[in-house]
């Protein structure tokens, strides 16, 4: 084996979670209810729009979800022999990197690679700030000078020919455009002609119906957000080749690189989180509003003495003693990735404990007012168990209000992440994260000249995530709600 | 339509051609991809000042969306796609917005129909209704209150001035209403629009609502547009009515006109839907079919889907209007030179065969009773009141306080009384939804009270409950036939075998008169009238002895009613149900019910045979409260309107009943004895029984003279 598949717990709760969005596929194709409503989603614009920007972002993610340790060809070399390793080539055990790497990692080897000394400016090719440079004379003699020294990756394909920067990336921008025209077109054409076969009409009508908003399907907003993110994302990925699309950091690192890799941490800070929360709310809530009396006195109780409490006092509390746990107990971690990912998750696992309490009060509601209606009392008329009339006629009547605040919880929550990691008491300091970005450009926007593409890239990047999530959110929202949507 | 007419003297309001149409169901930003469904479709009158006019119609018929429409505040959806509406000769659809508002409130006023949410609850009545009068009288300070205290002198509320500083929760409904009518006349409108003012209230507040409107119009010789489901509030309140079917007006007449010779086919048979004595026990006239959607209206006549006269122009053509009396107009074929060969006029009143069948029914239902199959015997249900830190019990709500009944198979008990008697909560703790605090159930002589859930599952399948709203009483996530199949399996009918049970809900599908594909399809695709179908075979499926049916039709459209008390009048026939059926609908009562029980804050007050309640009366309260019913008839019709005994006040708490006899408070006839202590029961025939001291044995003497009255 070249590789020693690593499984992280975070990983294994992602694939979980997609698994239960298949499930919920399933589900939605052969409930009729369900359906409808998933096809109001569809018929949203803003919602088409959104979920195809956040289809990326979830792609993005679940590549870097699959984690690996690759194999060392020899104590002192390197990955780069790959090719040459042979399974008999030695009787001793194989060694692997201690380094875990995912698949994502594996396609941006350059940009993870490709390290400069310190801070550069986007599309540089010399650093940020001037260094003593020892320049040989052509008399031979050893010079010092102080100036922007020269990229060791920024740009070197240009060699001495600096002044041609500018001229490379137009031509590269164009190149890129020209392709992802390309690209666009034969995707909207592909999509008419499935549209056109499905349909049984011509081509030509069915290009007319995708653009004239009559299809019931919102292909027009899919469409035109597949031609923007081609429009941005090819520029960048050809530029990113051989230049710092968005800069370096303090220790060089290619700010791209770490954008990309954040996003999986939202993600999971995101989906895991609620992961944690949906069981307690859901149990709690429903128990409460329906059999009220003591149970609901003690969890009306539970619920206001744990939100009366300061949440970030809570979180703070809570993940130092986490930290506390890690540091002492060392051996429990075969590498510096298992200790962040278990940290990431301790972080979810408390996010979801302090918050749950919102949705619980807001289903206690809904579930006493459901208890009321008069399809319960009917099925208390039959002697239905209370277990059975929750299962079958409270929980899928409560079903929207828990999609929808889902999907509303996850944009509030990668911006908790953002805040909490920012007060330090967020992911491991080794783990990138949109809040560790953050954090780090506080002292970075303080010194002078100012270093500001790491926070605009990361807010950039954060902003388009969690504007993506509420739109979502809100088309589904639309949706779902019974009260919107017109009929039951 | 209208508009040839000459403008006569006197017309306040004048409506030509009036187009609404609503934007599609899917909201999109673009709004001209959205079709346009047409809800009110070229609809003219006149209202001049001084007379009612009534729209009439079932709901969806588009009348409330025309009344919203002369106002200009239709929802966002709404758009006026064409027509005229002039008020005292401006047009107001030409209107800038902001000369709109002067007419709005000022020119024309508007009552809603649902008087708890047309309230602002946060702010005072004072400052509800001196708002109007800031806005358009220029009133501030003294003068407004004054003002103020006029006005709900005037709408009949006892002690404005401490009202006036009243906020709406400390109000009752009809109190409520009354403000309502107060905020509307403040403007001093010259036309008052009034959405089904009375259709969320009692009979006895409807009684004394629809009273004040009457003397208020005379007094101010206001224009009224009266919007009404309900044919008893048009024969008491209109001068003219239009009736509306799908977004047309079909028939506008002069009052008496309407009632003694309606000559629209639609108008016929809405007549011979209602529920009446004539045709009690047999089957009501029924519209088959229902109202066709916005999106699917027909290019003929609309009506003629489920119209018995439709012939093949009706389809094609939609009729004109035709003058058949002098201010009686009518859009049908039937009365076009066309349809001169079709003999107008008779189709839909109660035919000599529909008598013979209600003689027949009549005697059916006359069989020897069976035995008792439920008795109830003074039954209590208390509710505690707690306060204070320690929820401390500091008294009860009598919701039911004592009440007795008895059911044999077969028969129909109607329980009647108002909102807030505790007719309801008697059905509920009978079936053990609710715990009874005292008293006893028994059903087939097995006691219910005090059971555990398992020991009562056997009897459940014994009785079942048809709620009133259709719409609240179908989980909307499950499909009919699970809904049907729900209590099959929780009371373990038919086994496991699915096979079993599906032939059981068709067969419970089609008793009911639906199609078994429905088994399949979702409570949202069908129609107030086939869902209550629907909770009807629910309640079937478990093959029940005892039906508690919670008034079950007065959310449903006349029309639909009748269907649904034939339906259950059938199913009695011939699965020998017995019904307890709560209601407030005398006519419901008077075409349904073999036994009568009156209700009145959480007691019975009389009991008896139908025909000796509702025709004599004994106690003061049945008689007040039959008297406040609207007749759908005028008064030349043989059964008259008695004599209205108007009630004072209101209903009061069960919290804190008055001393002595419940209802004396508002008992003209009350004595001193009254105030006293309770009255016992009074048996005058063998099965007619009344809680009065009016007919205690050592007064009966004494008061024959009183109670013929």
């Amino acid at each position: 084996m070249t590789f020693l598949p690593v499984i992280l717990w975070s990983d294994v709760l992602i694939w979980l979670l997609v698994l239960a969005a298949f499930l919920l596929a399933w589900l939605s194709v052969h409930n009729p209810l369900l359906r409808a409503a998933w096809q109001r989603v569809g018929r949203s614009r803003a919602g088409m729009a959104s979920a195809t920007v956040l289809i990326v972002f979830v792609a993005v993610g679940l590549l870097d979800s699959i984690h690996y340790r690759p194999r060392l060809e020899n104590w002192e070399g390197h990955r780069e022999a790959q090719g040459a390793a042979h399974a008999g080539q030695g009787e001793k055990p194989a060694a692997y990197a201690i380094e875990v790497l995912s698949l994502l990692d594996r396609l941006l080897t350059p940009l993870r690679t490709q390290i400069e000394k310190t801070y550069s400016e986007p599309l540089a090719t010399r650093a940020y700030a001037k260094e003593a440079i020892e320049l040989r004379a052509a008399d031979g003699q050893i010079r010092q000078t102080r100036d922007y020294p020269r990229l060791k990756h920024g740009g070197a394909h240009l060699g001495a020919d600096e002044g041609e920067r500018d001229a490379d990336v137009a031509w590269r921008l164009l190149r890129a455009l020209g392709v992802g025209v390309l690209v666009w077109l034969t995707v909207a054409t592909a999509v008419a002609a499935g549209l056109a076969r499905v349909a049984a009409c011509s081509q030509r009508e069915a290009w007319r119906r995708i653009w004239h908003n009559e299809s019931a399907f919102a292909w027009n907003a899919v469409l035109a957000t597949i031609g923007g993110l081609l429009l941005v994302l090819l520029p960048v990925a050809t530029l990113a080749v051989d230049y710092h699309v968005f800069g370096t950091d303090k220790v060089g690192q290619d700010v791209l690189y770490q954008i990309v890799k954040s996003v999986r941490t939202a993600l999971v800070i995101g989906l895991v989180t609620t992961l944690v929360m949906l069981p307690l709310s859901i149990l709690l809530g429903v128990l409460a509003g329906y059999f009220r009396g003591w149970v609901d006195d003690l969890i009306q109780y539970l619920y206001t003495t744990l939100s009366s409490i300061p949440g970030v006092l809570l979180i703070a509390a809570a993940v130092l003693m986490m930290q506390v746990v890690i540091d002492t107990h060392p051996q429990w971690f075969e590498t510096a990735a298992e200790r962040a990912d278990l940290r990431l998750l301790a972080l979810c696992f408390i996010l979801g404990v302090t918050s749950w309490t919102g949705l619980c009060r807001l289903l206690r509601g809904e579930t006493l007012k459901l208890r009321e209606l008069e399809y319960i009392q009917a099925a208390q008329a039959f002697g239905v168990a209370d277990l059975r009339i929750i299962v079958r006629h409270i929980l899928p009547n409560l079903m929207h209000i828990v999609i929808i605040a889902l999907v509303m919880d996850f944009s509030s929550l990668v911006l908790a992440e953002a805040v909490l990691s920012y007060v330090g008491i967020g992911v491991d300091p080794t783990m990138i994260s949109f809040g560790t970005m953050i954090n780090n450009a506080r002292m970075e926007l303080a010194r002078e000249p100012m270093v500001w593409w790491s926070l605009a890239a990361a807010f950039v990047f954060m902003f388009t995530l969690v504007l993506a999530a509420n739109l979502l959110a809100d088309a589904m929202r639309d949706a779902f709600d019974p009260r919107l949507a017109g009929s039951a | 339509m209208s508009a040839e007419e000459p403008v006569s003297e006197g017309v306040l309001l004048d409506v030509r051609a009036l187009r609404i149409a609503f934007a599609g169901a899917f909201a999109s930003t673009s709004a001209n991809t959205q079709p346009l469904l047409l809800a009110v479709d070229g609809v003219g009158f006149q209202v001049a000042a001084g007379e009612t006019l009534a729209l009439l119609g079932e709901s969806g018929c588009g009348k409330s969306a025309s009344a919203l429409g002369l106002l200009r505040l239709l929802p966002a959806a709404g758009r006026m796609v064409g027509g005229e509406v002039r008020f005292e000769g401006r047009d107001l659809l030409q209107l800038p917005e902001a000369e709109m508002r002067t007419v709005r409130g000022g020119g024309m006023a508007m009552i809603f129909q649902e008087p708890a949410t047309s309230l602002n609850p946060v702010l005072t009545v004072g400052h509800q209704v001196g708002e109007v009068l800031e806005r358009h009288l220029g009133l501030t300070g003294r003068a407004a209150n004054e003002r103020s205290l006029e006005l709900l002198t005037a709408v009949g509320i006892a002690d404005p001035a401490r009202r006036l500083g009243e906020y709406p929760f400390q109000l009752s409904g009809g109190m409520k209403q009354r403000v309502m009518i107060a905020v509307a006349l403040a403007g001093n409108p010259r036309l008052l629009i009034a959405d089904e003012p009375t259709t969320a209230l009692d009979v006895t507040i409807q009684a004394q609502i629809l009273e004040l409107l009457r003397s208020l119009q005379a007094e101010r010789a206001m224009g009224m547009l009266l919007i009404t489901h309900d044919l008893g509030v048009v024969a008491q309140m209109a001068t003219r009515v239009g009736v509306m079917y799908a977004g047309e007006i079909v028939e506008e007449a002069p009052r008496d006109d309407f009632f003694s010779s309606p000559r629209h086919p639609y108008t016929q048979k809405l007549f011979a839907a209602l529920p009446d004595l004539a045709q009690r026990g047999g089957r009501l006239e029924t519209i088959p079919g229902q109202v066709p959607a916005l999106a699917e209206m027909p290019t003929g006549c609309r009506f003629a889907a489920r119209c018995a006269h439709a012939w093949q122009l009706c389809r094609q053509q939609s009729p004109e209007w035709r003058e058949v009396a002098v201010g009686h107009r009518v859009r049908c074929h039937l009365y076009s030179e066309a349809g001169g060969g079709h003999s107008p006029g008779d189709g839909g009143v109660p035919t000599g065969a529909a008598e013979l069948s209600a003689t027949i029914a009549t005697t059916a239902r006359q069989r020897a009773p069976e035995p008792t199959l439920l008795v109830v015997d003074d039954l209590r249900v208390h509710f505690p009141i707690r306060r204070g830190i320690l929820q401390r019990t500091v008294g009860y709500v009598r919701a039911v306080d004592g009440v007795s009944l008895a059911l044999a198979r077969g028969r129909t008990l109607a329980l009647v009384g108002e909102s807030g008697c505790g007719k309801t909560t008697v059905g509920k703790a009978i079936l053990q939804l609710i715990m009874a605090s005292g008293g006893s159930v028994r059903l087939l002589g097995q006691e219910l009270g005090g059971q555990s859930r398992s020991a009562l599952r056997p009897l459940r399948r014994r009785m079942q409950m048809i709620f009133q709203d259709p719409f609240a009483s179908l989980n909307p996530r499950l499909s009919v036939g699970e809904i049907i199949g729900e209590g099959m399996h929780a009371l373990g009918m038919v086994g496991k075998a699915e096979q079993g049970r599906a032939a059981a809900i068709t067969a419970v599908l089609q008793q009911v008169g639906l199609d078994a594909a429905a088994t399949d399809r979702y409570p949202h695709e069908f129609s107030g009238g086939q869902r209550q179908r629907i909770a009807i075979a629910r309640a079937l499926a478990v093959q029940p002895d005892l039906v508690i049916c919670d008034e079950p039709t007065s959310a449903l459209d006349v029309s639909v009613q009748a269907q649904i008390l034939n339906l259950l009048g059938t199913l009695q026939d011939d699965l020998g149900l017995a019904y307890l059926f709560i209601t407030h609908n005398f006519a419901v009562v008077d075409h349904l019910a073999h036994e009568v029980a009156v209700m009145y804050l959480g007691r019975i007050v009389e009991r008896g045979t139908v025909d000796e309640v509702l025709r004599s009366p004994s106690h003061p309260y049945t008689r007040a409260l039959l008297s406040a019913v609207p007749s759908p008839r005028l008064a030349m019709h043989p059964r008259s309107q008695p004599e209205y005994i108007r009630l004072p006040g209101e209903i009061p708490s069960p919290a804190n009943p008055p001393a002595g006899c419940h209802f004396n408070p508002r008992c003209r006839q009350a004595t001193a004895v009254c105030r006293e202590r309770y009255p016992e029961t009074s048996t005058l025939t063998t099965t007619h029984t009344v809680n009065c001291h009016l007919y205690a044995p050592d007064q009966v003497n004494s008061q024959v003279g009183v109670s013929v009255e």
